[in-house]
């Protein structure tokens, strides 16, 4: 495809990684933020080809593997519901809940239906007013401004049958709670390329400045990571921390105005509970007070539950890059994709998953 | 995180329920989709834009495309320096 | 449900879509439920040989229940038919005779049946292949999604064929007989629900011809045989691995994957290696004869893009590893259950 095809030539990999070995002279820590990375490095095996040192941390940037359980089990009672008709992306229905998953839902005759996109959901709703359909807003900010117009557009159609089930997260307060953390080993990150050209990459300077760590924009093929590395590794060994975009036919630098826009129309920045990682202050988006006739945790008074993850997983430390999935003891052997115990072995892009699908041994990484 | 795929819009119409919503049609390689254009107001018929969840996020900038690949194209390619080939088109 | 349950727990207790999906949780399912009373352990083969007459047949059967019942490329009539040629095809057997049984919804257009009816006496005349017998059931409405379509068919050991999942051996080469992902794709792609509109069309036909050529041009050195069908060719590749302990090692740059398919795999985030074909196979072919087969595959219509895309290893026994387009390996793992379009 274009602007696809072009960016995993794998001669043009080759020179990168080979300009790469040349610039790196001491071992550097590199966190790259997204899932969506985390599968393009793990399913090429970007980081095994890599000079040894430069090392990869995959971070908490799967929005189905930081979703807290909590929200997981309040989608599922939902779900549950005889007047409900529960729409999801796809990756939302195997995550496991206290009390189950959506599939699980289905299973037992809940009317479960997975969506490409938020407005096909609101399309259900207008096609069946006698249902009370419920959308499950998850994603980081390249999600937001599709969930924002979801709720937009069932305003301006007046529907009384539409509600959103939000879980927003957004990076920078996420890469921040990483920096701050007192065993934290990063050294430079890759900024998620999409959340950026949603929002721009002005939030990322004052963090480059602060902590002094680069940060690179940078996209999803092969070839935009392996120079979004060699970007990174170069403002470390020269002693830079700037914000660089890799990623610029996508990026700019004030990114999407109009869908920031509808970011703030429809939302208001809230704490959000990160699911191993714990609530960090601002980190999310909540449904603005004016939009809360179309929030279902209002409109089906859904409870806290009290919700307790299973004691074997260590998905907090995996989404701060402290420890590998083949560290845990659970990992391949209790948790596996058809039984995960915890979020980052759910989706493709979780952490976990992606080790375990392309058949990482534990405590045998990169043996080959 | 974000699956967002390139493709060229095809089509630019109103939306038949929301004539505010603007909406085109996206050809990826033989695969069409309906898709919301609403933010990305300056993108017109041919050309690229990243699509998530049925959203044009952002156009592709052609020039700025064409100049990573560029800076990449011109680092030496050592191996093939030393078999006095170029290898392109292994 | 219990509220305060306090381990996160995925569901085991019921059948799920996944269960069918041709991944994990169906060899689970499989192996823990359905086979240990009726088989016990052993190969998992598409077709089985059945002494008799002081000669083999070889039997084979599958149901279909496909939705869109109609959709580029074929419907559930013609996919009936070639569904189960192929299965019989992939032990290595010329098809004999079909059964064909329907189990049809109350309020099913009487139009549709008889599309599908057509479809399924044209599939099996172009194939060669006669429908002898059959049954028909309604249930009520609500009780079954428009029509089941259930083909078993008979079939010959072809003179000279002596396939199995369990025969791969260290050295093989690796065929493939045309595109992948073309089935799934154009299913997923009809399903409205989705909303995409596409020029994919299904892979749907019958391979039998195609198998016997391959068997003319060197008999026992076809190894294995094996369409893969539900869960891709990555759940295919890893069966029969298993099944002859051995590694397979694949080139990612040589597996053929039209542009609408890539392009539909890339929006939904799916693995061409996991989405279902029904008109291509994979075989385990002897390094002699590699070339042989390879022209034989390439000599009719069915595979005119057949090519080699990997060898098999002495092991790890049942690992599939890939080499990928940036040059590294990684490891080509099952379909673990439904395959769920996804966003990030």
């Amino acid at each position: 495809m274009k602007y696809l095809d072009e960016y995993r030539d794998p001669v043009l990999a080759r020179r990168l990684l080979e300009e790469l070995r040349k610039l790196a002279t001491k071992p550097w820590t590199i966190m790259e933020v997204c899932g969506g990375q985390t599968h393009t490095i793990v399913r090429q095996g970007i980081d095994e080809l890599l000079p040894a040192g430069i090392r990869m941390i995959h971070g908490p940037g799967c929005p189905v593997c930081v979703t807290p359980l909590a929200m997981v089990d309040k989608a599922v009672a939902i779900a549950a519901r005889p007047e409900v008709t529960f729409t999801s992306y796809g990756d939302m229905l195997r995550v496991p809940g206290s009390t189950g998953d959506l599939v699980g839902v289905k299973a037992r005759g809940g009317d479960v239906r997975v969506v490409y996109s938020p407005l096909d959901a609101v399309r259900i709703a207008e096609a069946h007013p006698d249902r009370q359909v419920v959308f499950f807003a998850v994603g980081f900010e390249t999600t937001a401004p599709a969930n924002a117009m979801a709720v937009l557009h069932a305003a301006a159609r007046g529907l009384a049958n539409f509600t959103v089930l939000v879980s927003h997260v957004l990076v920078p307060p996420a890469i921040t709670a990483i920096l701050d953390a007192p065993d934290n080993e990063v050294r430079g990150f890759l900024a998620a390329g999409h959340v950026c050209a949603v929002m721009g990459y002005t939030q990322y300077e004052p963090i480059a400045a602060r902590y002094r760590v680069p940060i690179v924009v940078t996209g999803f093929e092969p070839l935009d990571l392996i120079e979004g590395i060699l970007m990174t590794v170069r403002q470390l060994e020269e002693g830079r921390a700037e914000v660089e975009n890799q990623y610029a036919r996508a990026v700019h630098r004030a990114g999407n105005t109009a869908a920031q826009d509808a970011i703030r129309e429809v939302f208001t920045v809230t704490a959000r509970s990160w699911r191993g990682v714990g609530e960090i202050p601002a980190s999310g988006l909540a449904l603005a007070p004016r939009y809360a006739a179309y929030d279902a945790e209002h409109r089906f008074a859904v409870e806290s539950l009290n919700t307790t993850e299973h004691p074997a997983c260590i998905a907090g430390d995996i989404l701060r890059g402290t420890r590998l999935p083949t560290d845990c003891a659970a990992y391949g052997t209790a948790c596996t994709p058809r039984t995960p115990l915890g979020a980052p072995m759910v989706s493709a892009e979780g952490t976990c998953a992606a080790f375990h699908g392309a058949g990482r041994q534990r405590s045998t990484v990169g043996s080959r | 995180m974000c699956l967002g795929i390139p493709g060229r819009i095809v089509e630019v119409r109103a939306s038949a329920d929301r004539p505010d919503l603007r909406t085109g049609i996206v050809d990826f390689e033989g695969l069409r989709r309906p898709v919301c254009l609403v933010y990305t107001p300056e993108a017109q018929i041919g050309d690229y834009v990243i699509v998530h969840v049925g959203f044009a996020i952002s156009r592709v900038d052609e020039a700025e495309a064409a100049r990573t690949l560029a800076v990449i194209r011109a680092i030496p390619d050592a191996l093939a320096r030393e078999l006095g080939t170029t290898l392109e088109r292994t | 449900m219990n509220p305060t349950c306090p381990m996160p727990r995925a569901e085991t207790e019921r059948v799920l879509l996944g269960h069918g999906s041709g991944g994990q949780l169906m060899a689970e399912l499989l192996g823990k439920v359905i086979t240990p009373d009726l088989l016990g352990p052993g190969v998992a083969e598409d077709a089985a040989l059945v002494p008799f007459n002081g000669g083999q047949a070889v039997l084979s059967t599958d149901s279909f229940v496909v939705t869109p019942r109609f959709f580029p490329g074929g419907d559930i009539g013609s996919l009936a038919v070639h569904g189960t040629v192929n299965d019989l095809a992939m032990r290595g057997a010329a098809p004999v005779a079909l059964c064909l049984a329907y189990v049809l919804e109350e309020g099913l257009p009487i139009d549709d049946l008889a599309r599908i009816t057509a479809s399924v006496a044209a599939a099996a005349r172009s194939a060669g292949v006669p429908v002898v017998t059959g049954d028909t059931k309604v249930v009520g409405r609500g009780a079954a999604d428009g029509i089941y379509v259930t083909t078993t068919g008979l079939g010959a050991l072809l003179p000279g064929a002596h396939v199995s999942a369990a025969h791969g051996r260290a050295g093989d080469v690796v065929l493939l007989s045309g595109p992948i992902g073309c089935h799934g794709t154009a299913i997923l792609a009809a399903r409205e629900d989705l909303g995409f509109e596409s020029e994919i069309s299904s892979d749907s036909q019958a391979l039998h011809r195609l198998v016997a050529r391959m068997i003319a041009a060197a008999g026992p050195d076809v190894h294995t045989l094996r369409d893969p069908t539900r869960g891709g060719l990555a759940s295919a590749l890893n069966e029969i691995a298993d099944a002859a302990a051995v590694g397979i090692e694949i080139e990612e740059a040589l597996l053929p994957v039209p542009a609408p398919v890539s392009a539909a795999c890339e929006l939904l985030g799916l693995d061409p290696l996991h989405v279902a074909n029904e008109g291509c196979l994979v075989a385990l072919v002897s390094p002699r004869a590699a070339d042989a087969v390879l022209a034989a595959m390439r000599d009719g219509p069915e595979a005119t893009a057949a090519r080699a895309i990997g060898t098999v290893t002495a092991g790890p026994a049942g690992r599939v590893t890939a080499h990928t387009l940036v040059g590294s390996t990684r490891v080509v793992d099952m379909l673990v259950g439904e395959q769920l379009p996804r966003i990030c």
